[in-house]
Parts: structure tokens; C-alpha cells; sequence
């Protein structure tokens, strides 16, 4: 026991001797936190949009200006026929064409229905979706003004229509920050503590000084347990540090109990410390250690639901998430950051982390190996 | 110099194989207590192999070794309390200072915090380093790294310590105070078991074994070594052997 404190002790000197690894701990967060927060977004502020208008009738213009009026869409070009939309977008000036055809508003005057095109440019498959559907919208929106303004009171009354009228829960704005937020902690947490902790004992090996340990009587678990106490010492003020600097420059929510979110990210971070010391039990320089532990982030990274939907994975990869720690840490700090989701509601998600933590880390302590 | 009655080290028939290439071939000798005992030989001639498998850090491919009384295969944990180690590779952290890596060490082997600091400080007088006690490794001369690193091997009063090449690369006058310290640790009782590929220092030796090509080519005196192979010093006595070795093989 007192061999461990005296371990501690000597991974705090070291890791603050470092003159490099201040300047990590905290710039690190902030600035991961300022870029990826605000660049990470998947909501479209600016949509390049041009108009083939056919028909130069009210109609069309109308709805033009339904275009224009909207905060997302800017109207580039107003082309006189499709071919030279087509240009602008081949050139990727435009991300979705309108054509209006002639005869636009006679067919809906007369004939009570008429026909547009939309053109989306789909290389984003995400982007076109969301293209899509905003501007199905506002011609959505179009149509029920001119039913209003062309039928008389008494007949609208005549129509049946459902009107519906969405909340958006735990995130009524819609506000990509706070979504994004819990999840950006999270990968900070990890960066900084299977970088500290991959590169640790390897870098012993580099440097010689592990035969020096591995000739003295000290016991496996000592020595694992006593480098993995700083690193959570450390990534625990890093998660502390981030939150501050969510509430303070994005005044994200923090519904639940902070108690439960440094509970649940006190176990997490013992399978990434578990992970990293033992991908550095089994490598011999720390070049091979980083390869390594960038191999299995960025593969947990993209696959943990930060960025798209788990849901939307296709069944193999939902089980492949099952073993990735990340997808379980940024589930429950989402449900508790912004939901308020208390022990009972995470507590499944809670027990695979305390099972995936002892696994790893009886691990990394049966592969730490003081013979060779 | 106090001779031991019983032998501290026994080896019989150590062999160590890394694929074909065999490091150690059937090594027997016995190692009395107290005594300075050195192994001399060319690089490459399997001695840091032994050594190493000496101290527990690496596994005979077969051979019965006892190290303190204690078997290498099943109490490699117990061997480790009773011997101390230093390695040609550097073994003290850089980025520590000098009393930081005495404080370290000696806590691993379960010095009280008391013992420690008391320790520390005779040793660092004895050095003439307590100029230097907060002072990083890094930035201390080479010379007083070794003497340290040997001072932080025994730190724990071992019964015996094993040294794999300490002067390589010191200075003829570091080289002299190094043995002196190693004299002292022999007469306060501590077994000493040395690598070297210096010829001179094989002569400060009270038992010497010379090995060529993973084998053990002579083990004697340095007195006994020299009159039976009719040579003024060591270089003579190694050089014959070596010929001769080569010469079976050829």
C-alpha cells in the first residue's frame, strides 16, 4: 500500500516536470472544446440555392421569397434554364436547384395542382437529407398559405386537416451545442488519459528504468495501481476543468447530479487507464503504443454516437458497440447532462463499465510481465 | 576479505536458448558468500544473459539455479528481496533529482520513511552529493550517476548485488573510486557478482570465470588463472582462451 503512495508520488513529479504536459492538460480542453463544439454541427446555416424560375408568375415569386426569407437558404444565382443551374452546381456553387416550370401557376389555379423540382446535391448524404426536408418544408409551408389565401373561410372550414404542433424534449431549441457538448467531454477525458497512459510504462521500457522495478520485490498490482491512480487524478480535474468551461462559455445544461457524472466517468476512465497501460505492457516503444491507441480511438471515436446516430448503424456494428467504452460514457452523460437521468436509468450502462474496467485492468495486470 | 562457508549462488547446467542461437551453454559454478565474484568475457559472450536470469528478470531455458537459497523458477519474488541490480543500460530517472530516485527505490524495497530519509542522507555525504540532492539526474555527470545508481542497488542492505557492466564508459579515476565502493560493499557483507569486459578490473576480482562463446571457459583466481596459463596479466590469460576456443570450433 505504501508502495503505491510513493509510486504516485513519483508519476505526479514526473508529469508536471514535463514542461509539454502542462500545457496540455489545459489548453487541450478549451480548445477542443471552442473548435470542435462549434465545428462539429450538422445543422445547415447556409444552403446555396438556385432558382430556374419558368414561369415569372406571383406564384413563383412568391415562393422565391419564402426561399429567401429563410435564415438558411441564400439565393446564388436565378438561372434562365436548368442546364446553367446545372453548371453552378457541378461547380459546387449550389447545393440544391429549384425549377419553377412554365404554367406553374396557371395548373395550380386551374387545375388545382402543379408540379416543382428539386434538385439536391447528395455527395453528403446527411447534408442532402436535412436539404431536403428543409426545403420540403417551406414549400410545404407555401401550399398552405395559398389554400388559405385562394379558398374562402367556410370552405377551409370544410377541409380536414390534423394540425400538429412538435416539442422538441430535453433540448427544446435544438441547440447543437448542448448536444454536443457532453460528448466532446468525453473524448477528452480519453485522449488525455490513454495518451498519458499508453505512452507510461512503455516509455520505461525505452529508458531502461523497468528492469530496475522489475528486480525489486514489488507486486504487479502495486505497480499497475500506482501508475493508474495519477492519470485519473488527472483526466478527473480535466473532466472538472471541461465542465467549468461548457458552463461558462456554452451555459450547456447540467441537469442530473454531477455526482453521478464523476461516478460514471471515475469508472470509465479505469477501462481507458486499463486500456492504455496495457496496450503499453505490450508494446515496445512508445511510437508503437501511439499507433496503437490513435488506432482503437479513432475506430471507438467514430463509432460512439458522437457524431451520427448508433441507431441508424447497421446490426453488426450495433454489436461491435458493445465493446466500445466510449459509446457507453457519451450515452449515459447525455441522459444525465441533459435529461437529469438518475442511477436506476443508467445503471445498466453503469454495471458494463464496472465489468469492462475489472476485465481490462486484471488485463493489463496479467500482461505486465516482470520476467521475459 | 570474509569467506562464506556456503555457497549463496548454485548453478548447474544453465542453459539458455533464444531460438537456435544458444546464449548460455551448460554454466556450473558456485558463487561463495561474500565474495566478489566476476564474470568476465567479450560482448556477446552471455553474460548479461546469465546475470539477468540471475536476478529473476528472465527465465532459464533449463538448469538448477539457487540464488539465496531460493529456487529461480518458483520464488523469483523472494530472490528479488535479498539482491540488488544495476544494469549497464541506465536505471535512475532522469527526470528526477537525486534524492528523489534514492526516496523512490528505497520505498519500493519497504524502507520506512525514517530509514529513508537517514539513508539518503549518509549516502549522499559519502558521495559528496549533497550539493547535488535536488538536482536532476539528467544534469549530474556521469561518473556520480554510477556511483549513485550502485549506492541506490544496495540501498536495501541486499545479500547480493549483481552488476551488469557498471563502468562502462567512466573514467579511469570513476573507474578506481567504483571499486572501492564495491570493496566496501563487500566487506559489509554484501556478495558481490560483476560483468566486465575490462581486463584490470577482472584482476580486483576473488574469483574469476571467463567465458567465451556462451560457455565457461576457465574459473579461478585471478592468481591461479594467470600461472596456469602462464601469462603476466588477464589480456593473455583471456586472449590464449579465446584462441583456443576458436580454434575448437574451427
Amino acid at each position: 500500500m505504501r508502495t503505491i503512495l510513493y509510486i504516485i508520488q513519483k508519476e505526479f513529479i514526473q508529469v508536471f516536470r514535463n514542461r509539454r504536459m502542462l500545457p496540455i492538460i489545459f489548453v487541450v480542453p478549451i480548445i477542443q472544446l471552442l473548435v470542435l463544439v462549434n465545428a462539429a454541427t450538422f445543422e445547415m446555416k447556409r444552403i446555396n440555392m438556385a432558382v430556374v424560375d419558368l414561369d415569372l408568375s406571383g406564384s413563383s415569386r412568391q415562393l422565391t421569397s419564402k426561399f429567401q426569407g429563410s435564415p438558411f437558404y441564400q439565393i446564388i444565382g436565378a438561372p434562365f434554364s436548368y442546364e446553367e443551374a446545372e453548371v453552378l452546381m457541378q461547380d459546387g456553387k449550389v447545393d440544391v436547384i429549384i425549377q419553377i416550370p412554365n404554367g406553374f401557376e396557371k395548373n395550380l389555379i386551374k387545375e388545382n395542382h402543379s408540379q416543382l423540382q428539386l434538385v439536391v446535391d447528395a455527395i453528403n448524404g446527411a447534408s442532402a437529407g436535412l436539404i431536403n426536408a428543409y426545403s420540403t418544408n417551406i414549400i410545404m409551408d407555401f401550399n398552405r398559405e395559398i389554400l388559405i389565401e385562394w379558398l374562402n373561410p367556410i370552405q377551409l372550414g370544410g377541409i380536414r386537416a390534423i394540425k400538429f404542433d412538435s416539442r422538441y424534449w430535453y433540448n427544446p431549441k435544438l441547440n447543437y451545442t448542448t448536444y454536443m457538448v457532453p460528448g466532446i467531454l468525453v473524448l477528452l477525458v480519453t485522449i488525455i488519459g490513454l495518451l498519458l497512459s499508453g505512452m507510461n510504462i512503455v516509455r520505461e521500457k525505452e529508458i531502461g528504468t523497468i528492469e530496475q522495478i522489475n528486480v525489486t520485490p514489488i507486486r504487479k498490482i502495486e505497480f499497475i495501481t500506482g501508475k493508474l491512480i495519477p492519470f485519473w487524478i488527472i483526466a478527473m480535474f480535466e473532466l472538472a476543468f471541461g465542465l467549468v468551461i461548457g458552463k461558462l462559455l456554452f451555459n450547456i445544461p447540467i441537469v442530473g447530479s454531477l455526482w453521478l457524472i464523476f461516478l460514471s466517468a471515475g469508472v470509465y476512465l479505469f477501462v481507458i487507464l486499463g486500456f492504455g497501460l496495457l496496450i503499453s505492457t505490450i508494446t515496445n516503444t512508445q511510437q508503437q503504443s501511439m499507433l496503437i491507441s490513435f488506432f482503437f480511438m479513432v475506430v471507438f471515436i467514430l463509432m460512439s454516437g458522437l457524431f451520427t446516430a448508433i441507431e441508424s448503424m447497421p446490426e453488426w456494428a450495433q454489436l461491435l458497440d458493445r465493446i466500445n467504452p466510449i459509446a457507453y460514457f457519451i450515452k449515459i452523460m447525455r441522459m444525465v447532462m441533459l435529461k437529469g437521468s438518475t442511477f436506476t436509468d443508467i445503471s445498466s450502462l453503469f454495471y458494463a463499465l464496472v465489468a469492462y474496467a475489472a476485465l481490462i485492468i486484471s488485463l493489463a495486470i496479467w500482461r505486465y510481465r516482470k520476467v521475459a | 576479505m570474509k569467506k562464506g562457508s556456503t555457497d549463496i549462488i548454485i548453478v548447474k547446467d544453465l542453459v539458455k536458448k533464444f531460438g537456435n542461437f544458444v546464449a548460455n551453454d551448460h554454466l556450473s559454478f558456485e558463487v561463495k558468500r561474500g565474495e566478489i565474484f566476476g564474470f568476465l568475457g567479450a560482448n556477446g559472450a552471455g553474460k548479461t544473459t546469465a546475470i539477468r536470469i540471475l536476478c529473476g528478470l528472465s527465465l532459464p531455458t533449463s538448469g538448477d539455479l539457487s540464488v539465496a537459497g531460493y529456487d529461480v523458477y518458483s520464488q523469483r519474488e523472494k530472490i528479488k528481496q535479498n539482491i540488488g541490480y544495476m544494469s549497464q543500460k541506465f536505471s535512475l530517472y532522469d527526470d528526477l533529482t537525486v534524492f528523489e530516485n534514492i526516496r523512490f527505490y528505497a520505498a519500493i524495497y519497504g524502507l520506512s520513511k525514517k530509514e529513508i530519509v537517514q539513508r539518503a542522507d549518509v549516502l549522499m555525504k559519502k558521495l559528496q552529493l549533497e550539493e547535488a540532492r535536488n538536482k536532476l539526474i539528467r544534469d549530474i555527470p556521469l561518473g556520480w550517476k554510477q556511483k549513485l545508481a550502485l549506492s541506490v542497488a544496495i540501498i536495501h542492505d541486499p545479500k547480493i548485488v549483481f552488476l551488469d557492466e557498471p563502468t562502462g564508459g567512466v573514467d579511469p579515476i570513476t573507474r578506481r573510486q567504483f571499486w572501492e565502493m564495491i570493496y566496501e560493499a563487500a566487506r559489509n557483507g554484501i556478495t558481490v557478482f560483476v560483468t566486465t569486459h575490462y581486463m584490470d578490473e577482472a584482476e580486483y576480482c576473488d574469483r574469476l570465470s571467463i567465458m567465451v562463446e556462451g560457455r565457461i571457459a576457465a574459473l579461478n583466481t585471478p592468481l591461479a588463472l594467470r600461472e596456469e596459463y602462464q601469462a603476466k596479466n588477464m589480456n593473455e590469460v583471456f586472449l590464449k582462451l579465446a584462441r583456443a576456443q576458436t580454434e575448437e570450433v574451427a
